[in-house]
């Protein structure tokens, strides 16, 4: 079939025009071998720009077209569909990059020109190489894996299951509820946290479309979308959850105490326990690294009082499996080591200086204190300091929390209502942006809080008080206010983690370790990985109105994707060349994804196309030349290379 | 191991003492200090600030000096080490001054690569001969000795060899191999005003008084500095803040390395001691019998 090719030049508005001299290029373009017909429009994206497509590949009987515009990331969809709807095999496609590979990047408008002609000429030499190809399609589990039980993981959890859709629900901790679980009040309509959370904890444990695996970690996945096979490793409880009613018994006889990780060290619980009264699971979990049993072989006060006999101190690790469509991640965040980082507010050095977090468990009625506001050496305080921007909005972290300005004044308010307190606020600026926000501000302001525009440089210990030395902005002097207590407002970070769980998952983390979504703006939900999609703080900070909204979207992305039970295989995958096969098995140690598998009676290697990313790895590592890449042969690339360096 | 020494030119007047203390200490600790031939002044903090060029082009050169030895630097003032770290960085660096600074070398015949690492004497000592070194070389222990240890503002940061800029603690650990007990204070990187002395002196003897008042009320017997011009004005100057702002401070002030020359025995005259403006009777004990 003789090539018959169209050649497409965007001037992107003026993002490629202003460059790139696109006429030129059209005029260039029409002078190459094979092309019919050589157009530049102002947006190709646009209807007009595919309409102009469809009616040349009609009417001048065009075979293949070459799209030069932005990346193919961007439209290469949109181009695609396009050459079908007009009855043309959609892989007879190649794009130019000439926006973010030319005209963004390059100064000189002579070069920018030169080097899109050299891009274009290239897709020509390509495309007029290129073979129809076809997708296919794979049934699809129609079940999801939620990974992380906080507000994020509940919403979305809840979403789907409310829909039909069976989830199962991983978390790590003894129980569900994440940070959320440990605020006092929300921001900014003063909500109490648990009031609004734990009913839909409850809901969780009680729906029947929910499986719920607490103590529980992912280890593997394999798969695709659709098709993911995933692992988990869930850790033993110690206790007969059918078993135990959850009466307590057990940790009001247990005579070991430890400080307790959800009271964030400030209080404590005993080694058989449950995180917090309202727990889900409410069951008791015992701590085997502090129970008095596992380390002497004596104790045994739990088991021995026991009204149900639910106690289990052999019960083992297990690994279950589940197959599912899609994943939602859900794995929130963390606080940064402030005493590390910023050792001048003297975090761990100094008594009365505290997180954010652990002011929510010193305000909370169950926490340590019943909810009394205690600051140095355990009294009362009369002045408090709330620091913002702790770790956040400097060098070494530039990002802003987005959540510490709102979470700064609910504390003061707090202070302020249940101790009088003077409070004085350090702030940069007060980014009151969400609904209600700044409504907020001005209530908590009028309160009487003081509100003091600058950073803290230092705070030293004089005497019984702190001492907070910071430059008033606003009037241009330097301040020194003496308090009996300090809360650090700190940065969201990423879970130490989140690189080796992004790895077991295989998607991408940002610069600053969070979880990228696809697109910043166009695909917030999406990870680059087909089937997985996140929701809450561990794409990046986030406060509770955004985090559910944010769950709520992940949820419907999942049914969507999910809702024909079949998922598209794209046709660009490897293929094996049987009759060139060695049956050497190379290609087997290469492959990231367990695509391919050795057939020992035909003594060829076979690929189960639905496992296949169409990564490349192996074709290049067989030494017989009997693995392709569809869409990505080597006669396709040489064309193209030649024609680039053509000019 | 030896190192290409820059005294910088407070050592060779004002703080001879420090240079002296610090030659004798090093030999002691058999670390090789060879004085840099024909170094220039650094550029202090008035050359940066009249002209960023200057500020790095002075330094460099005597980085380059350094480097046609291959040895790295050692530096006693903190202020010099300031200037030659951020003059090894833009020197090499791509940026206009950079460019400015090698070609008006070169043009003298000097290359500067940023082979040659700047270190601070109290860095050598520590990470390099070694705080078990040094104890086990201490024969006259400085027992019961409270001292606050004074890193002033620049020594530490903004980030170098010390674990912690803001909150730094080698020179604590030092003095405790020493056998001296370093007291925990607010003052240890705060400013005592450097060269604000000369010119908004009343300002400046306000901090220099906040830190005597400080070191005294921690339980500080004496203030042990790395810094030249900290020992300048904590000491020079305590005649002048008590006259002016009717205080009776009579804190002495000493520089580490005499402290650790004490320690280890060596001669007191080769320590520059006695030069001091406040007396400091508190060494006596450690000095019996060694005394001429």
């Amino acid at each position: 079939m003789t090539a018959r090719i169209g050649v497409y030049i965007c001037h992107c508005g003026t993002n490629i025009s202003a460059k790139v001299d696109c006429e030129a290029v059209t005029r260039y373009a029409a002078t190459l071998a094979g092309v019919v017909v050589s157009r530049a429009y102002k947006y190709m994206c646009s209807d007009p720009g595919q309409d102009m497509i469809k009616d040349d590949i009609k009417e001048h009987g065009l075979n293949r077209v070459v799209v030069a515009s932005c990346s193919p990331r961007m439209h290469e969809v949109t181009f695609r569909r396009a050459l079908a709807e007009a009855g043309l095999n959609p892989y007879l496609l190649e794009m130019a990059n000439i926006r973010e590979g030319v005209s963004w990047v390059t100064k000189d408008k002579l070069e920018a020109t030169i080097k899109a002609r050299a891009l274009v000429r290239g897709a020509v030499e390509r495309v007029a190489l290129h073979a129809e190809l076809e997708d296919s399609y794979v049934p699809a589990s129609k079940d999801v894996l939620v990974v992380g039980g906080g507000i994020a993981g509940i919403t979305a959890a809840l979403k789907l299951a409310h829909s039909g859709i069976k989830v199962t629900l991983v978390e790590r901790d003894p129980s569900i509820g994440g940070q959320m679980a440990r605020f006092d009040k929300t921001f900014p309509t003063l909500d109490c946290s648990a009031c609004i959370l734990t009913p839909k904890m409850v809901e969780v444990a009680q729906h029947p479309n929910i499986e719920l695996l607490t103590l529980a970690e992912v280890s593997k996945v394999d798969g695709f979308i659709g098709n993911f096979d995933v692992t988990i490793k869930v850790k033993p409880r110690s206790v007969d959850v059918d078993l135990c009613t959850g009466c307590g018994t057990c940790w009001e006889k247990c005579p070991k105490k430890v400080a307790s990780e959800f009271d964030m060290n400030l209080g404590q619980r005993k080694a058989i326990y449950v995180p917090f009264p309202q727990a889900v699971p409410n069951k008791p979990v015992i701590d085997r690294a502090n129970c008095t049993y596992y380390a002497t072989g004596k104790c045994k006060a739990c088991e021995i009082l026991c009204p149900a006999k639910a106690i289990r101190f052999d019960q083992e690790e297990q690994v279950v499996t589940r197959r599912v469509g899609a994943i939602i991640m859900a794995t929130g965040y963390e606080l940064p080591d402030v005493g590390q980082e910023i050792p001048q507010y003297g975090y761990g050095r100094f008594d009365g200086v505290m997180t954010g977090l652990e002011f929510e468990r010193l305000a909370n009625a169950s926490g340590p204190t019943e909810g009394k506001i205690v600051g140095r050496g355990g009294k009362e305080p009369k002045a408090v300091a709330v620091l913002h921007c702790v770790g956040s909005r400097d060098e070494s972290r530039p990002q802003c929390s987005r959540i510490c300005c709102m979470a700064s004044l609910k504390t003061s308010h707090l202070v302020k209502e249940r101790t009088g307190a003077e409070v004085y606020e350090f702030y940069i600026d007060m980014r009151s942006f969400g609904k209600g926000y700044e409504e907020f501000y001005n209530k908590v302001r009028d309160e009487g809080i003081r509100m003091i525009r600058g950073k803290v440089a230092d705070i030293e210990e004089v005497g019984d008080r702190l001492v907070v030395k910071s430059e008033d902005t606003l009037r241009g002097v330097t301040v020194a206010i003496p308090v009996d207590m300090v809360v650090l407002s700190t940065a969201l970070v990423p879970r130490k983690d989140a690189g080796e769980v992004a790895a077991c998952f295989g998607i991408t983390r940002g610069a600053e370790g969070f979880f990228t979504e696809e697109h910043p703006k166009l695909e917030p939900l999406k990870t680059a990985t087909e089937g997985i999609f996140l929701a809450g703080a561990c794409q990046g900070p986030k406060d509770i109105p955004d985090t559910v909204a944010q769950a709520t979207g992940a949820a419907t992305e999942v049914f969507v994707k999910l809702s024909t039970g079949m998922v598209k295989i794209p046709a660009t995958i490897a293929a094996v060349d049987e009759p060139r096969c060695s049956g050497c098995q190379t290609c087997l140690t290469v492959c990231p994804y367990g695509a391919l598998a050795y057939d020992a009676a035909a003594k060829v290697v076979r690929l189960t196309k639905a496992k296949c990313h169409g990564c490349g790895t192996c074709v290049a590592s067989c030494p017989s030349g009997a693995l392709h890449l569809l869409g990505f042969e080597s006669h396709q690339i040489l064309a193209q290379i030649e024609g680039v360096c053509a000019l | 191991m030896n190192f290409a020494y820059y005294p910088g030119c407070s050592l060779t007047t004002s703080a001879k003492d420090y240079d002296l203390s610090a030659r004798a200490v090093m030999t002691a600790l058999g670390v090789g200090l060879e004085e840099i031939t024909d170094w220039n002044c650094c550029g202090a903090s008035a050359a940066p600030s009249v002209d960023p060029f200057l500020g790095v082009a002075l330094s460099a050169r005597n980085l380059a000096l350094a480097e046609a030895n291959q040895r790295d630097v050692a530096v006693a003032c903190p202020s010099c080490y300031t200037n030659l770290r951020r003059a090894r960085a833009a020197a090499t660096a791509a940026t206009e001054v950079g460019m400015r600074a090698r070609e008006s070398l070169q043009e003298g015949g000097y290359r500067v690569s940023g082979e040659s690492k700047v270190r601070h004497l109290v860095d050598i000592i520590v990470h390099e001969v070694g705080l078990g070194a040094v104890r086990s070389r201490v024969k006259r222990p400085l027992t019961g000795l409270m001292v606050a240890p004074y890193y002033g503002c620049q020594l530490s940061r903004p980030d170098g060899s010390f674990a912690n800029p803001e909150i730094p603690r080698e020179m604590d650990e030092l003095l405790r191999a020493l056998g001296a007990e370093p007291v925990w204070w607010n003052g240890r990187t705060k400013c005592c005003g450097a060269s604000a002395m000369l010119t908004q002196e009343s300002s400046a003897l306000h901090l220099v008084d906040r830190l005597l008042t400080n070191a005294s009320e921690s339980g500080a017997q004496i203030i042990a500095t790395a810094c030249s011009l900290c020992h300048m004005n904590l000491d020079a100057y305590q005649g002048r803040v008590n006259g002016d702002l009717g205080t009776a401070h009579r804190m002495p002030v000493i520089y580490f390395t005499q402290l650790m020359g004490i320690a280890l025995g060596l001669e007191p005259s080769r320590l520059g001691l006695g030069k001091a403006f406040v007396p400091a009777p508190v060494l006596d004990p450690y000095l019996e019998g060694v005394r001429a």
